[in-house]
């Protein structure tokens, strides 16, 4: 049923209009006084001598590549749950078995301490 | 054309009115309700009992100077509040306030899974807020954010699993219409999921306790430390925006959505004569109470503790709840 989606097409357009429009509106009454002090990055009153994209913790990494994994993996489990009224038994086995499987890599990060953060 | 287009466009522009204004007062009540747990009084001078504060506030944030940092990156840093704000509003689309097709924007048949991937495009805006700032307080900011939006949203959709399981559908009009046939709010049969998603919702908008990416005693303003003027104001406006929306799903999936109290009791059907919108209104004005309750009672969560119970506590029971739920409904 694709016309269902017209109006959330028309939703994402109008959302788009308003947060655009909402800057340009302000933009016109904002008030404005150049200073150059103000356009440094706030560092505690400490003038910045580097960029500030430097380096930082692979954690961050690790947990990005952790999520795509099991958002993934939890994205096959709805359509299994919603025809689970038809499959039952059979439907159970073979998500336990894929839980099972989730859940072995899940113990295995664990583990080897991808889930610690110090 | 009329019906396909322009009714939706009406009730969208009604809609995000709506959503505009009440974040205005929902500024105002958490002022409110967090003064009075301190013992203060909160805002009082503009207008009676400082009601006025609620429209004082955008006017203020409109009229303020908009900077933009000299060695930001000038699209980016722009791109960002609206990439943060589209997806807080969009997610009102699939949202039924009422049991009438008037008092939904649209029905779609994977609504559910409509909201949960709407709702994590806006941690880009985060990320690149952080990025785009080129400043050292955003960039950390915004990494401990997308980090732990991505961490409860693993834990969320999980524990959202189950709900499908009981409910059957993933439409959000067909779930409140199973809780009317069966007579059972989901919150009752799915107590451990209600509170995972409870949880889990606070995480996602980073409200107290788990407000990491603001932590405004470590690292000053947050992922917005470097905006200023309306675009801050997005960020404002979507934060809240988040806020009304996890309380629409949590009574939507949870408590019966825009149902009566004990809806398959007959005895109590003169309740009926109270339009629907009335119940699901006043059902999502206590959510967000308990919301705001919650920040003013416990304190802030440190970054280790907050990932800890994410992937170490919500992920597992997250998954027992799915395991119980589907051989519980096999054996039944």
């Amino acid at each position: 049923m694709p016309e269902a989606y017209i109006p959330v097409l028309l939703f994402v357009l109008v959302a788009i209009a308003v947060a655009v429009g909402i800057l340009m509106f302000t933009s016109l009454i904002k008030s404005s006084k150049y200073n150059k002090v103000k356009l440094q990055p706030y560092e505690c009153g400490i003038e910045p001598d580097t960029d500030a994209r430097g380096r930082y913790s692979v954690r961050y990494y690790l947990i990005g590549m952790l999520f795509v994994i099991f958002d993934v993996e939890t994205v096959f489990m709805f359509p299994w749950a919603v025809i689970m009224d038809e499959l039952l038994l059979f439907g159970l086995i073979e998500m336990l078995v894929f839980l099972f499987i989730l859940v072995l890599g899940y113990v295995y990060a664990w583990r080897k301490g991808a889930l610690e953060w110090v | 054309m009329l019906d396909t287009v322009f009714w939706p466009l009406v009730k969208i522009v009604v809609l995000l009115n709506a959503v505009m204004i009440s974040v205005t007062f929902m500024t105002l009540l958490e002022r409110k309700v967090i003064a009075w747990a301190q013992s203060r009084l909160g805002p009082m001078r503009v207008g009676p009992y400082g009601v006025l504060q609620a429209f004082a506030d955008p006017i203020k944030l409109m009229t303020k100077e908009d900077i933009t940092p000299a060695n930001a990156d000038k699209m980016m840093f722009t791109l960002a509040p609206i990439l943060s704000l589209v997806p807080a509003f969009v997610v009102f689309a699939v949202i039924p306030f009422g049991d009438d097709p008037l008092y939904y924007v649209a029905d779609i048949n994977v609504g559910l899974l409509f909201l949960i991937s709407v709702t994590s495009i806006g941690v880009y805006g985060i990320i690149l807020a952080g990025w785009a700032s080129n400043s050292k307080y955003p960039l950390l900011a915004g990494l401990r954010a997308s980090a732990q939006l991505i961490s409860y949203e693993i834990a969320v959709t999980m524990t959202l699993v189950s709900v499908i399981l009981t409910a059957g559908t993933l439409s959000m009009v067909e779930i409140v219409e199973a809780q009317r046939e069966t007579g059972w709010w989901i919150g009752f049969i799915q107590p451990v999921a209600f509170v995972l998603v409870l949880i889990g919702g606070l995480a996602e908008t980073n409200r107290a306790p788990f407000d990491m990416p603001e932590a405004e005693q470590e690292l000053t303003g947050g992922f917005h430390t470097e905006y200023s003027g309306m675009r801050f104001g997005l960020f404002f406006l979507a934060e809240y925006a988040n806020m009304i929306v996890i309380s629409a799903v949590v009574v939507v999936l949870f408590w019966g959505g825009w149902l009566r109290p004990f809806p398959s009791v007959g005895a109590l059907a003169l309740l009926d004569y109270i339009p629907s919108w009335i119940w699901m209104f006043s059902k999502m004005f206590l959510v967000l109470y308990l919301f705001i309750w919650i920040r003013a009672t416990l304190p802030r969560y440190r970054y280790d503790q907050l990932m800890r119970i994410g992937w170490k506590v919500l992920i597992p029971i997250a998954i027992a709840n799915v395991v119980i739920t589907a051989v519980v409904k096999v054996l039944l």
